[in-house]
């Protein structure tokens, strides 16, 4: 076996960060990032700059300043606490809202353009036919932007995957609890186990490649059935 | 709260005031609760904004609406355009492309709004003649079938009120020619008010009982459509091919000469022979520039079509020519004539004149 149970444990992190974060994403991004396709509110560019901040911030700019903030004697983290919540830093928690951040533009980006590129005209034709709001979001806006779904899906989580240096600042390198397989990699390599960190490396490798991959394969696909 | 009285006659009514950058609406409409109304006007006269503000999809406080006897809008109320029993076909077709010919429709009859009403899914679906489609995915269809699907989609919702939005405009003359017949079915098999906005004088006279006419955000005129296309102070007599419409029943057919005659007021007509039953009312266009004076009956002529008629009014059309107005006992009618003709003949409103009509073209 190639792989040592610490490898596989930080196997197991990554892809437990990564689906968390993307379900997370989802969950946050679509309601956002339709907000943002609709508005025509003049807060709109700020909210547009501040979610793609992590596409050009230094990870570990973003990951100090997440640390100052979810720390317990920083502003969040010491409310977080106070109100009974767990610890942000140095745990999986943190971990996943660190990674939220870090993803955020990789998951509202797709969502925001297919949700614009529907444009008005199929949500007005489903008011005139009598569906109500959240009918037409899900039986019109869901499946016409489902494309951007998949793309936002699978960026969020192959991205989150790929993350070193947020999860360096604030999840520390705890084995099973924040050791990712970026993070393994890392170790492997200062400790000059090549070997083992060819394993790591290329799996990753095949595996961003094959979900890209898949994307890019599906938006085809799609392509082609849409008018 | 102060509900807004219910008016007798149950019509349509709609008074909208929306400014947005340098266009403004400011429209006050009135129009019968029933048949084909037309709402026609140059392109950017707000045709599409008011029928959009009807339909509850334009953000506007300062409005009204009343149909028939319900309020769907005033000051201090407005009901949601999903809640509004409307029928709205866009000028493209917008179906739903991730859903079948089918899905489309069923999804309007899923949602229709009231309930008790109930359109039969194969009448719509025989009287648009799309059953050869019902599989297909609208991405697979013409322009034309898609506008069909679309009209049928509209229809199953059960509407009050059904919007059209010039359903024929981004169709080539073909597809708008197949797709006409369609709507003069509409009209005449289902009792469902329709407001048709339309540039297209042709369609406004072969689909239209009632006309509105827009210019500049504004309602210039509104009234029956054979008043309207008549009237020598508003722009559709103005033309080179202003016209009138006869409303006429199919009368007797002779099959020797392969002629038809349909009566009306002022007399009676000679169509080519068609299939019409007799007693059927029909209608018919009379265009000016066929229609010539006489001071006196003519024998000696090979027009067949001629009767006595009243000169009403006279305009002055371009520098050597006039419009009549005629009156063919309750029909009114236009004649283009030179001024010369007019000062040789010495016609003037009231004159009793016989009026030669070259050709006739039956509409529905």
């Amino acid at each position: 076996m190639p792989l040592s149970d610490n490898d596989l444990e930080a196997l197991w992190v990554t892809l437990r960060l990564a689906g968390l974060t993307t379900l997370v994403l989802l969950l946050l991004g679509t309601p956002l990032a339709w907000w943002l396709s609709r508005t025509r509110c003049r807060v709109k560019p700020l909210i547009e700059a501040a979610v793609a901040l992590p596409l050009v911030l230094p990870p570990t700019v973003l990951g100090f300043y997440l640390l100052v903030m979810l720390s317990p004697q920083g502003p969040v983290g010491h409310w977080v606490q106070a109100l009974g919540g767990p610890t942000l830093v140095f745990s999986f928690t943190g971990l996943v809202v660190g990674s939220v951040i870090y993803s955020l533009p990789f998951v509202v980006q797709p969502l925001q353009g297919a949700f614009a590129a529907i444009g008005q005209r199929p949500v007005e034709v489903a008011a005139t036919l009598g569906a109500g709001p959240l009918d037409r979001f899900v039986t019109v806006v869901l499946p016409l932007a489902r494309h951007g779904f998949v793309t936002a899906a699978v960026l969020g989580f192959a991205h989150t995957v790929g993350e070193f240096g947020v999860v360096l600042m604030i999840g520390g390198n705890i084995p099973g609890e924040t050791q990712v397989l970026s993070i393994a990699i890392y170790d492997h390599v200062e400790a000059l186990a090549y070997t083992q960190a060819h394993w790591l490396a290329g799996g990753l490798l095949v595996l961003s490649f094959g979900m890209l991959l898949a994307v890019y394969g599906a938006n085809r696909r799609f392509a082609v059935t849409r008018p | 709260m102060k509900r807004a009285p219910q008016s007798d006659q149950p019509g349509i009514r709609a008074r909208y005031r929306i400014g947005r950058g340098d266009f403004a609406l400011d429209a006050d409409l009135d129009v019968p609760g029933q048949g084909v109304t037309a709402i026609f006007g140059p392109s950017g006269c707000g045709k599409t904004t008011l029928l959009r503000a009807i339909a509850g999809l334009e953000n506007c406080r300062d409005g009204e609406l009343r149909v028939g006897a319900d309020t769907w809008q005033d000051q201090k109320y407005c009901l949601a355009p999903h809640r509004r029993p409307i029928g709205y076909v866009f000028q493209e077709a917008s179906l739903f492309p991730h859903l079948t010919v089918r899905g489309n429709l069923d999804y309007a009859s899923k949602r229709r709004r009231d309930k008790a009403r109930r359109i039969a899914f194969d009448d719509v679906v025989d009287l648009l003649g799309i059953g050869d489609l019902l599989t297909r995915r609208p991405a697979n269809l013409s322009g034309g079938e898609r506008q069909r699907v679309a009209i049928a989609r509209a229809l199953l919702s059960a509407p009050h009120l059904l919007l059209m939005d010039e359903p024929l405009a981004a169709l080539d003359r073909d597809a708008k020619a197949a797709i006409l017949p369609f709507l003069e079915r509409l009209h005449d098999e289902l009792a469902i008010p329709m407001l048709y906005v339309s540039h297209d004088a042709d369609e406004v006279a072969r689909l239209a009982d009632h006309l509105v006419l827009m210019a500049g955000g504004r309602i210039t005129a509104s009234g029956p459509t054979a008043e309207l296309l008549t009237r020598l102070d508003l722009p559709l007599a103005r033309g080179d091919h202003a016209e009138a419409l006869v409303n006429a029943t199919i009368a007797v057919h002779d099959a020797d000469d392969q002629l038809t005659e349909a009566r009306f007021s002022g007399g009676s007509l000679w169509v080519p022979l068609n299939a019409l039953p007799v007693g059927q009312p029909v209608r018919l266009r009379i265009l000016a520039r066929d229609v010539s004076l006489t001071l006196t009956p003519q024998t000696g002529t090979s027009i067949l079509n001629h009767f006595p008629v009243t000169i009403t009014e006279l305009a002055k059309q371009s520098p050597s020519q006039l419009l009549a107005r005629l009156d063919a006992d309750g029909t009114p009618l236009l004649a283009r004539l030179t001024r010369r003709s007019a000062r040789l003949l010495a016609l003037a409103p009231g004159s009793r004149v016989h009026a030669q009509v070259k050709s006739v073209a039956l509409l529905a």
